[in-house]
């Protein structure tokens, strides 16, 4: 098993935009590796013959009429957001993409 | 040298995004209604609250599934939704449900007519690689400057967010701007033709992309690509696509690198510039979205969408020239949107003949059509009054001429042409008695024609005739009243 490494930590934290302090970062390369360490149990099973399997419930085609609806809480959610401005989401300046 | 640098060519793909034509948003109830205040159609699914589960949209797998098989795509028996994972505020979830590895449809293709001013139309089969299902996402608006650069803050509607698109992706078969546009646009034809997409550039509902590089020769290895957005139109696209072939030819030539970046079309400059650099692939660490079950179209169900497809454009142009005889530009025209084909079907079940229609309906039905903006399905003059019109010239009851002038009127209020022509008095005199007479008549006012004639000035006999037709408003049968005058000039 590959070994997480602090630079693996800031790649994963910097795309899921957590700002991590250094401290942090080698507390969390522990518990990662702790974590992985303690899933990697399941890699002694020999999965050789079993098809890969994306969900445990064995349902398909799931779906509903197309009819178009009027949320009621249309305006609620522009209420619940922290900034808006009419009926606008007001976002902070975008760096970059 | 020289020889080997006349030999670059471009290597050209597209990724076309299609939004699909249903009533509400692909997992949830919210109306995809273009242009209504902003967040109007917005709910929790569409803003990502946590405790929401997203529910697949029945009509929207019937499209995806349809236009795929218009697109001569493989069906696949199993298909699945991930989560493509980025930050950006038009994407309220911080993720967008798209389809990764396992997408609705793969391995297809479509037949293109390249048609070029100046050049020879030549077919062209293009490879399509892919067909998956995804969500649209919102829209910003830079507020403080009207660029990104520059603006203090976003707002963001998320009217769009959550609308359904088929995002299908071509094989690098492309070599110039005019295919890379005939592509895109016989893509939106078929599309319009499924009826699953209204595909209008200008609202964004059919958007493309373009990956475009240059190599020297076919055998070369690809270039260096580059990524161009932000075309609204297929003239753009040819444009766009011209400019970085020479963009990247000169590059090369003048020992410069290509780097592999997006770039963005700038239509009031006609140029390509730099908006991002790509370095390495992006990292969207895809996995499949647990909120939603995995798709298996049954064999039954796939064979039912395909019996409700349409006749195709390809199909109706290879119908038209090759079974009717008509022109390949005809064919081209006739079929380049559904209500004209079908309008010129209809003309010719009743039984007229191709060529005639076609030159009717292409010609001052098309002009009428489009000059005041109204569909075929619409217009008053219903296929049958049209085929009753050609009918009546046909028969020689009115002349060519007399069908010009009595087509504003049909094509406004509709009707029998039969009837028109006779409550105007524009039936063709074709009765030979009264034609004789009138015949008499003009000889016996132009006596010095009359001698002339016989002593030889045989081009006197258009004048005979201009005589008759200013006599009876154009409306004597031409063929009877010239076999009249030259009996009575040569007796």
């Amino acid at each position: 098993m590959t070994k997480i490494t602090p630079q693996d930590v800031k790649k994963v934290a910097s795309l899921a935009r957590l700002d991590l302090q250094d401290g942090e970062i080698d507390a969390y390369t522990d518990q990662l590796e702790k974590i992985l360490r303690y899933v990697a149990h399941l890699q002694e099973i020999d999965t050789e013959n079993i098809p890969a399997t994306t969900r445990a419930v064995e349902v398909t085609n799931v779906t509903r009429d197309d009819i178009a609806q009027l949320s009621p809480l249309k305006d609620k959610l522009l209420e619940l957001s922290p900034h808006s401005e009419g009926r606008f989401f007001r976002v902070p300046k975008i760096l970059s993409d | 040298m020289t020889e080997a640098r006349n030999r670059w060519e471009a290597v050209i793909g597209l990724e076309t995004h299609v939004q699909l034509k249903t009533n509400s948003k692909i997992f949830t109830n919210a109306s995809t209604t273009f242009g209504d205040d902003p967040n109007t159609h917005i709910d929790p699914v569409v803003c990502g609250l946590p405790g929401t589960l997203p529910v697949m949209n029945q009509t929207v797998l019937e499209y995806a599934v349809k236009a795929a098989m218009a697109l001569n795509l493989k069906i696949a028996k199993h298909s699945k939704f991930d989560r493509k994972q980025y930050f950006y505020p038009d994407l309220p979830k911080n993720y967008q449900i798209s389809q990764y590895d396992e997408p609705i449809a793969e391995e297809g293709w479509i037949e293109v007519e390249v048609a070029e001013k100046g050049k020879t139309t030549y077919l062209k089969k293009i490879g399509i690689e892919r067909l998956h299902m995804e969500e649209d996402a919102g829209k910003l608006v830079h507020a403080g400057s009207d660029r990104l650069a520059g603006s203090t803050h976003s707002l963001v509607d998320y009217n769009r967010a959550g609308v359904a698109l088929a995002e299908i992706v071509s094989k690098p078969d492309i070599r110039t701007g005019r295919e890379a546009a005939e592509y895109a646009s016989e893509i939106r034809r078929i599309m319009r033709y499924l009826e699953v997409s209204d595909g209008n550039m200008q609202e964004g509902s059919l958007r493309c992309d373009v990956n475009i590089s240059v190599r020297q020769g076919p055998n070369a290895p690809f270039g260096t690509k580059v990524e161009i957005k932000n075309m609204n139109s297929f003239s753009a696209i040819q444009k766009a696509c011209e400019y970085e072939i020479k963009r990247q030819i000169n590059a090369y030539e003048t020992n410069q690198s290509i780097v592999q970046e997006t770039r963005l079309w700038d239509e009031s400059k006609q140029l390509t510039k730099s908006m991002r650099s790509k370095e390495g692939a992006s990292d969207y660490r895809y996995f499949p979205d647990p909120d939603l079950g995995p798709i298996e179209i049954s064999d039954e169900q796939r064979e039912l969408w395909r019996s409700e497809l349409p006749e195709l454009p390809c199909q109706k142009r290879h119908r038209y020239s090759e079974d009717l005889g008509l022109s390949q530009y005809d064919a081209r025209v006739l079929t380049d949107e559904k209500s004209m084909a079908d309008y010129f079907d209809a003309v010719i079940a009743e039984g007229t003949d191709p060529k005639i229609a076609a030159n009717w309906i292409t010609g001052d039905i098309a002009a009428y059509v489009n000059s005041n903006h109204l569909n075929y399905e619409k217009i008053p003059l219903k296929p049958i009054q049209l085929s009753e019109m050609i009918e009546l010239i046909q028969s020689g009851k009115i002349s060519g001429k007399i069908a010009k002038e009595i087509l504003p009127e049909l094509l406004k209020k509709g009707g029998s042409a039969t009837a028109l022509v006779e409550k105007r008095g524009l039936g063709m005199i074709s009765d030979p008695e009264e034609i004789e007479k009138i015949i008499l008549g003009i000889l016996h006012s132009n006596p010095n024609e009359v001698e002339a004639f016989k002593a030889g000035k045989k081009k006197l006999q258009g004048f005979f005739i201009g005589q008759l037709m200013k006599a009876t408003n154009g409306k004597a049968d031409p063929k009877l009243a010239n076999k009249i005058l030259n009996e009575k000039l040569s007796s």
